[in-house]
């Protein structure tokens, strides 16, 4: 693809934050955990299955808003490869792969239905993150069940 | 070591030190909740037993030991009566109790329950088994148990029954992983320990063995640890009483066993243990129930600082 085409197809953006490496079709995931678009005022543009150096990629383009590191590293329990681009103008003044925080608020529901998390209580969902092994496993910090598989059908 | 104001929630947080610790205060207080000493350690404090579900035990023992250490007991009525039917949220409860005692004992059907309890307290809380997540003074009495009627460090200890569900094997296990026991696990395929907890404790130090015959281990160990097996697991009673034969424990059982092989049950027994064998030395699960008491006293008294 030339790089015309791509510009057609989503043009590059002045300011803000790029998105780059989610996985291929989890995009609209990441918009999701990232409480996008409704975070930001600027235009958010999503290309899924983009064609990268790594085979099908998808990535996501927000502008005007540069997004902390920390509040895009939830991602990486979905999308362990993102990289992270702030533009300012039009170059990429920082770019940073998502770490895999060791814990996470807020952004999963546990799959236990007699987790004191799932009842009207003030609290939210949180989770230890172990990466030790081969699957990334999420430890309910209530109840200790651990969430292996199917990460993305549990977000809050 | 510092216990003053600390929440009880889980044998997670307990390192060997500290069990120790707890231990060792727990044979100190043996006396007073024999009743054979006085004491007002605690006189002038509350503490608050919040029940959301029935466990006369468990209840009875935490009352009895903050009454023999001189202090009061506030006990939330039947849970129909409070108002958790109303509606109001455990962390709302919390924040009200925490006014009018200096610990909470709480038991809840919900897993988690204690560890929310303790970010919405700012008294501490004991934990007295939230659903089938975590009961630590069980654990904690068990360990007191083991240490005044055998031995701790390397025990060769026997685990039978449901150990797939039971959470007071689990939490057992882990403990006693800090001593470098030797476990020989006993229940039927269906009901055997999740592989996960298995590598857990292994990795921590513990020497573990599957079977599921009672016979196989009990020549062996200086411990065979009871446990119930709930007919409501099989869903055809036939296969129950099957398994629940094979797991049971009779005179003909001990037969190969060593003279000071003790038998632990965290009660109430079905019909696992026969009553027969109440009568024999082995026989040690209503002296675990005793145990509960100076356990609890030591925690009581650790966590509202009337000991260090």
């Amino acid at each position: 693809m030339t790089d015309i085409e791509t510009e057609l197809r989503v043009r590059r953006i002045e300011n803000g934050t790029v998105i780059d490496h989610i996985t291929s079709g989890k995009a609209l995931i990441v918009l999701k955990i990232l409480g996008l678009p409704d975070s930001s005022h600027g235009v958010v543009s999503v290309l899924i299955n983009s064609h990268g150096v790594y085979g099908k990629k998808d990535v996501v383009k927000i502008e005007n808003r540069e997004l902390k590191a920390r509040e895009v590293d939830r991602i990486a329990l979905i999308a362990p490869n993102a990289t992270i681009n702030i533009i300012r103008n039009f170059n990429v003044t920082h770019k940073n792969k998502v770490r895999i925080p060791s814990f996470v608020e807020g952004v999963v529901e546990c799959i236990n239905p007699n987790c004191i998390s799932n009842s009207n209580e003030p609290i939210t969902s949180k989770f230890n993150v172990n990466t030790e092994d081969e699957y990334l496993k999420l430890r309910c910090f209530y109840c200790g069940r651990v969430i292996s598989e199917n990460i993305a059908e549990n977000l809050l | 070591m510092k216990f003053k104001d600390q929440h009880i929630i889980s044998m997670r947080e307990f390192s060997r030190e500290m069990i120790d610790h707890i231990l060792n205060v727990a044979e100190k207080m043996e006396t007073i909740a024999q009743g054979k000493q006085k004491s007002d350690l605690l006189a002038g404090k509350i503490l608050a037993v919040l029940f959301f579900e029935p466990s006369t035990r468990t209840r009875i023992s935490f009352e009895t030991a903050m009454l023999r250490l001189g202090g009061d007991v506030l006990s939330l009525g039947s849970v129909d009566a409070s108002s958790i039917v109303k509606g109001e949220t455990l962390a709302d409860t919390m924040r009200v109790v925490d006014g009018y005692a200096d610990a909470i004992v709480l038991r809840h059907p919900k897993e988690g329950a204690a560890q929310l309890a303790s970010e919405f307290s700012r008294v501490p809380i004991l934990n007295a088994g939230d659903g089938a997540g975590h009961h630590p003074t069980q654990t904690l009495l068990d360990l007191y148990t083991i240490k005044r009627e055998s031995h701790l460090e390397g025990i060769k200890i026997a685990l039978a029954g449901d150990l797939k569900y039971g959470r007071t094997v689990h939490s057992l296990c882990y403990a006693l992983s800090h001593y470098g026991a030797h476990i020989t696990l006993i229940s039927p395929k269906e009901l055997s320990m999740p592989d996960e907890i298995i590598s857990d404790i292994v990795a921590r130090g513990a020497k573990v063995v599957e079977t599921d015959s009672i016979e196989d281990a009990i020549n062996d160990v200086d411990v065979l640890y009871m446990t119930r097996i709930q007919k409501e697991r099989f869903p055809d009673p036939a296969e129950y009483q099957k398994v629940a034969s094979r797991l049971k424990v009779t005179m003909e059982t001990l037969e190969g066993a060593k003279p000071e092989l003790k038998i632990m049950h965290p009660l109430p027994r079905v019909d696992e243990i026969d009553n027969e064998v109440d009568d024999t030395p082995h026989a040690c699960y209503f002296k675990q129930a005793f145990y509960g008491v100076p356990v609890r006293m030591a925690l009581l008294g650790l966590v509202m600082g009337a000991i260090e």
